[in-house]
């Protein structure tokens, strides 16, 4: 595994606008003096004239995007998921969602692998804000690959978008062929007794805890679920209905995430065992990335754990 | 301003004071006071000032208005309707489920109205970013954009009057409506903003203050603000809460809620009889 490239989400996002604008003249990018951090940078380098810092204003940031969306640009509008979702929540509901105005939400840093910097910054919540947010599509990818696709295709669709983007470098599990599709789960490995459906970095942590599920002899199936909303229902209930027992892991709150989506789709149409790995109702604290994820069982040997208390709850 | 059109434009003011006091009695619920202290700028926007037409409500190189003080919708659907963007007779449908006048501005329900608003202290970042995509897609067209008094103790309306000024968005416009009364009373009891026109002037903005009932005045300062470059203009338009239905006239308590029968018909009758001396 030593050679597996490693990429943070965030350079492919920046990446990605830069290339959009190559593309595209209707793209802008919006900033709230995060620039370097959330990569938005690597837009202004190569369009300067398309990018415009609005100061640490997230709030009025999201309402000006709102505004330049009604005269036909495609916004993006980027801050920490902490200040995006945060604390600019009610800006994204009335300004932004409730008129479905074409602004691209680039919120980066979620979760605690934000690290050192602590829980003030470690948005756990994001999910479950923006989830509640009618109109809203959420996408949350699991590596460079994928987020560097994500971009284009929120920019492809009408209508307001937040994309999640961590700060850490995470394994890359997608290869360059990869095509994503919005709004579709991605079966990354098949199983018959039990089905771990992760997010974001998660994705990562799950296929290592199927290969560590073997040695029990439980056949993990492995499912990527990037857009969170509106969320692939069919997967799910397959997934449900075949492997009879299900562990959702994200880095995330329990509450209100992609846990709470899949037990919300499945209490209604196909209630089987649901356990919900992510941040358990509490705040992060300072330390290196890689620690705070293991020290809050965001890894691959507690979704092993999950998957195995989860096979014996199956009737 | 010649008194032709400024007996025009008293006219139409009065119809829109009308239509305000139609739809709160109807929709029995409402903002009347703030709508009738917004009237008569509204109205000279919608007839004088701003190139709309209402045949084409998404006409791409149109002026654009945000309602940032977007309760007083009222006053803009009076405005709007007057104008012919849609039948006055929707006038009495506000508020109600089927009707395409919702309770606050929404841009997807009602043609003419170019943001949705409501939520206060959003819709001036809003009229900011169009000012703002207006100057970077070399458009001429300009944004106009009315608060309340008591709107602007909103901290957001500070982050964009900051934004607006270190642009340089020459053509934006942004009234405040100056009638001196908030919900929980007026603006000194409860948390003054003044004074106003300092403050925009501290963020950059050019600044007149007008009395806003006044059409002479009202033309004079949205004509100074086109000659004005280089910066934003802030009209602060000294205005009298409830302007033109006798009781309701500095009265805080009309902020929010709707004439009944009688108050109605005294309202409507003394708009009838101030259009009529107009018209004689």
């Amino acid at each position: 595994m030593a050679d597996v490239m490693k990429c943070a989400t965030r350079d492919a996002y920046g990446k990605a606008l830069a290339d959009l604008g190559d593309k595209r003249d209707d793209v802008i990018v919006l900033d709230a003096d995060l620039a370097k951090a959330t990569k938005t940078a690597v837009f202004k380098k190569a369009h300067p004239e398309k990018f415009i810092d609005c100061g640490i204003a997230e709030s009025n940031m999201m309402s000006v995007a709102a505004g330049l969306s009604t005269i036909g640009y495609t916004v993006f509008a980027s801050s920490f998921a902490m200040f995006s979702a945060g604390r600019a929540f009610e800006q994204v509901r009335n300004s932004i969602a409730y008129p479905k105005l074409n602004v691209k939400i680039g919120a980066t840093h979620a979760g605690i692998s934000v690290g050192e910097d602590g829980a003030s910054h470690q948005c756990c919540e994001d999910i479950a804000l923006m989830r509640s947010i009618p109109n809203m599509v959420i996408i949350n990818p699991a590596d460079d690959v994928e987020a560097f696709q994500a971009v284009h295709a929120a920019a492809e669709i009408e209508g307001p978008v937040y994309m999640r983007f961590g700060r850490l470098a995470v394994p890359r599990i997608n290869s360059e062929d990869y095509q994503f599709e919005l709004g579709k789960g991605v079966t990354l490995k098949d199983g018959k007794d039990v089905t771990i459906v992760a997010t974001g970095l998660m994705v990562n942590e799950a296929l290592i805890a199927a290969d560590m599920l073997k040695a029990d002899g439980i056949d993990a199936r492995v499912i990527n679920i990037h857009t969170i909303k509106p969320i692939d229902k069919d997967i799910l209930v397959k997934a449900a209905k075949e492997t009879g027992a299900i562990v959702t892991a994200e880095e995330h709150s329990i509450i209100g995430g992609l846990g709470g989506a899949v037990c919300e789709v499945l209490s209604e149409i196909c209630p089987v065992p649901v356990l919900r790995l992510g941040v358990n109702d509490t705040f992060g604290r300072s330390g290196p990335a890689v620690e705070l994820l293991k020290l809050y069982g965001l890894d691959a040997e507690h979704i092993a754990e999950k998957a195995r208390q989860a096979v014996k709850l199956k009737a | 301003m010649d008194t032709v059109k400024k007996l025009e434009l008293q006219k139409i003011a009065c119809k829109v004071r009308m239509g305000v006091i139609e739809g709160t009695f109807n929709a029995k619920s409402g903002h009347p006071g703030g709508s009738l202290s917004i009237a008569d700028i509204l109205t000279y926007l919608y007839f004088s000032e701003m190139k709309v037409d209402a045949s084409r409500p998404d006409w791409e190189d149109r002026d654009r208005f945000v309602l940032s003080k977007g309760h007083t919708a009222p006053a803009l659907y009076a405005v709007l309707a007057e104008k012919g963007f849609f039948s006055k007779d929707l006038i009495k449908t506000l508020r109600k489920p089927d009707s395409i006048l919702q309770g606050h501005p929404s841009m997807r329900y009602t043609p003419g109205v170019d943001m949705s608003t409501g939520s206060l202290g959003q819709g001036i970042s809003a009229a900011v970013g169009m000012a703002l995509g207006a100057k970077l897609k070399n458009k001429d067209f300009r944004v106009y954009t009315a608060l309340g008094d008591g709107e602007i103790e909103e901290g957001q309306v500070w982050e964009a009057a900051m934004f607006a000024g270190n642009k340089n968005l020459d053509n934006l416009v942004a009234v405040v409506d100056f009638n001196k009364l908030q919900i929980d009373g007026s603006l000194d009891e409860v948390n003054s903003p003044c004074p106003i026109d300092e403050k925009f002037e501290a963020f950059g903005w050019n600044v007149i203050v007008i009395d806003g009932h006044n059409f002479d005045e009202i033309e004079n300062a949205f004509h100074a603000a086109k000659e004005c470059k280089g910066k934003p203009t802030c009209i602060v338009a000294n205005t009298i809460k409830g302007k033109g239905v006798s009781f309701m006239e500095n009265e805080c308590d009309w902020h929010g809620s709707a004439p009944k029968l009688d108050q109605y018909n005294q309202a409507m009758d003394e708009l009838n009889k101030a259009l009529a001396g107009l018209e004689a």
